[in-house]
């Protein structure tokens, strides 16, 4: 069903919610920002609905309330093992539709490419999601291009309109709590865009012949492998394992994973001293591949969504986006030298 | 021709090596201004002085070949520039009222500099609003960070921009770039320990470095704003030395509390015969004892609990005389 709701109406939805589950939202962290004086938009846990960021789009996505950024999944004493609690209280996440698409990649890199991952599933089966309606794309979005820009897969979807709150209701538990709070029903549909200022080719035929191309020697000298690409990227799944010794005794630990990126010294790091993908390019190479056609060969769509953070967060202004316009320069490049 | 040279002086004009004629000076506190006030310098220039203007040092606008006679109509045509900056005037129409302190100047500071820790200029016009006009000679610079691309350190109040980082361990994705940034731009203040950065307190300079570098925001700034306040760094015959670092981790209000109690302590202590009644603060800290000068300056000042306040101080420096 569909609803409109005040500011304090929400608000009251709002509390009830927060009794069974942390409800987490796009927010701004006043002076959060890299450089001073400024703000950094991000995900953190809401109070009211105020808190919630409806206006500017995040530096970063939902993905760490599903795969922290650093978990401990276990602690150790000289013999025993204790797993790590997990939370107990299940989550509601506001977040876009492109987002809410980027869940899908998730699922599919933690639930089905191989054994489901134990720590993803226990917070997974908590989770549900309210998507944000979008008035209009930023800057580097583009979902439209990706066919992430609409989506179905919803608990709720709400739209912020002059103040109000319009919201579509499509699970029964969420409305029933919704529906306590007004009166005032109404046919809400999620807004969705449809034109992005941002537009991205993909050539249908592409294949892996395209990683000779020179293409990619302009990232070398361009990128300094920071990885802030990979971090606010909400398909990025990698992680590496730290086994820590406590410091003041040193036979007590706890092992954890922590995200990782491709972009960043270490990640091809092997037993023996080996070390790949030297090269600055040689990593964009492979994380746009890996982005565009590695996945899109095991699961019949691409893993990028289009939400442009890579892009927004890039402190060098390489653009992902118009990397992968230059793929079909890439491809005939090589073509033409076979 | 019947000049009083001392009063010109005090108007901000100088008494150049040509005979006849003055160069007027205009301050930029902070160093920033409206892109027009560069039309009403051209037209100052051209109507009045011989069609040129030198960039000074400290952040103004010399310009030369004014005849001495002009100098009131220079005065009318300066005042929408003395307005437009909120320069503190006595008189209406009549230029600037002193010319003692020199103007505050300022980096770019983070308005466009990413390093920047602070508003270099907004805090220059506040401590211009605080101090002027005045006779004394004293010199304030604000830069923005440890870079000091302002170089404070040759000032007598010399304000340098600091964050204390503030560290989130949970957004750490012990990729290291925070530790190599701070050991090969900085000084070295991060270890890495158990995969994580670990700050030594005594070390760290405040700069901002690790933030900049975190590609997760596990490094933030901290919400209030700190500086280093450096002192009594000079040009000059007799003595020229760097400004050392008095008290660090200050806040604004009590830096400008302490440059306001500076000029009761100088009115007190100057030499009566100091040449144009000017004489760098340093000079009279030597005489008095840099105790009696810590006593005036600290009047009244509350300091962050976190200051650090450098005793004794030492300068150095060559000396001449």
């Amino acid at each position: 069903m569909g609803y409109v709701l005040n500011e304090d109406q929400m608000n009251q939805a709002l509390q009830e919610l927060k009794k069974s589950y942390i409800v987490y939202a796009p927010k701004c962290f006043e002076n959060g920002g890299r450089f001073s004086d400024t703000d950094c938009i991000r995900y953190g846990e809401i109070h009211s609905i105020a808190d919630v960021e409806f206006e500017k789009k995040s530096e970063f996505s939902f993905k760490e309330i599903l795969t922290p950024v650093s978990q401990t999944l276990f602690y150790f004493t000289e013999d025993s093992v204790q797993e790590a609690q997990a939370e107990k209280k299940g989550a509601v996440i506001f977040l876009r539709s492109c987002d809410r698409h980027a869940v899908r990649r998730l699922d599919d890199m933690y639930l089905s490419n191989g054994p489901a991952d134990y720590y993803y599933q226990r917070v997974r089966e908590k989770v549900h999601f309210i998507v944000m309606g979008c008035t209009n794309a930023y800057e580097n979005c583009f979902c439209a291009d990706m066919e992430t820009n609409q989506t179905s897969a919803y608990d709720a979807g709400v739209n912020k309109k002059n103040g109000v709150f319009e919201m579509d209701c499509k699970e029964t538990w969420i409305d029933d709590i919704v529906k306590k709070y007004t009166d005032t029903e109404k046919d809400v549909s999620v807004e969705f865009v449809t034109q992005t200022q941002t537009h991205v080719q993909i050539p249908e035929k592409i294949d892996y012949r395209v990683s000779k191309s020179s293409i990619w020697k302009d990232y070398d000298s361009r990128c300094i492998h920071c990885g802030r690409c990979n971090f606010v990227c909400p398909t990025c799944t990698c992680f590496t394992m730290q086994d820590i010794f406590y410091t003041d005794n040193g036979k007590v630990g706890e092992r954890r994973r922590v995200w990782a990126s491709c972009m960043v010294d270490g990640y091809t790091d092997v037993a023996g001293g080996g070390s790949y993908r030297k090269k600055m390019g040689e990593r964009m190479r492979f994380k746009v591949l890996h982005k565009i056609l590695d996945y899109k060969e095991r699961n019949g769509y691409y893993m990028c969504v289009g939400c442009g953070r890579c892009d927004d967060v890039c402190p060098e202004y390489i653009s992902f986006s118009h990397c992968m316009n230059r793929l079909e320069e890439g491809m005939k490049e090589v073509e033409h030298n076979d | 021709m019947d000049i009083n040279t001392k009063k010109l002086k005090k108007n901000a004009f100088r008494v150049t090596k040509e005979r006849g004629l003055a160069a007027s000076r205009v301050r930029v506190p902070g160093g920033r201004m409206e892109a027009k006030y560069l039309a009403d310098i051209q037209n100052i220039a051209e109507t009045y002085g011989n069609g040129t203007v030198h960039l000074t040092i400290r952040q103004g606008f010399e310009i030369p070949g004014i005849p001495y006679e002009k100098m009131p109509q220079v005065n009318q045509l300066l005042q929408p520039i003395i307005e437009g900056l909120g320069i503190n005037q006595e008189i209406e129409g009549e230029g600037y009222s002193a010319s003692g302190t020199r103007n505050v100047m300022a980096c770019v500071g983070n308005s466009i500099c990413p390093y920047g820790c602070y508003d270099t200029t907004a805090f220059a016009r506040k401590m211009e609003k605080a101090i002027f006009p005045n006779d004394l000679h004293f010199k304030v610079c604000f830069t923005g960070c440890s870079n000091d691309c302002a170089k404070v350190r040759m000032h007598d109040f010399g304000i340098i921009g600091m964050t204390i980082p503030q560290f989130d361990s949970n957004r750490c994705v012990s990729c290291g770039a925070c530790v190599k940034a701070c050991t090969k731009k900085s000084v070295s203040a991060l270890t890495s320990v158990n995969y994580r950065p670990k700050r030594d307190e005594v070390r760290c300079i405040g700069c901002g470095e690790c933030v900049l570098a975190c590609p997760n925001m596990a490094w933030t700034r901290s919400q209030k704003k700190y500086y280093k306040l450096t002192i009594f760094g000079r040009t000059g015959k007799k003595n020229p030395r760097m400004g050392q670092d008095w008290i660090k981790w200050i806040d604004e209000e009590s830096i400008l509390k302490i440059v306001q109690n500076t000029y009761d302590y100088v009115k007190e202590y100057i030499d009566p015969n100091a040449p144009g009644g000017k004489e760098h603060i340093g000079y009279i800290v030597d005489r008095t004892g840099f105790e009696e000068f810590k006593k005036w300056a600290l009047k009244d000042v509350t300091l962050p609990e976190c200051a650090e306040i450098v005793s004794p101080v030492y300068w150095n420096g060559i000396k001449y005389s």
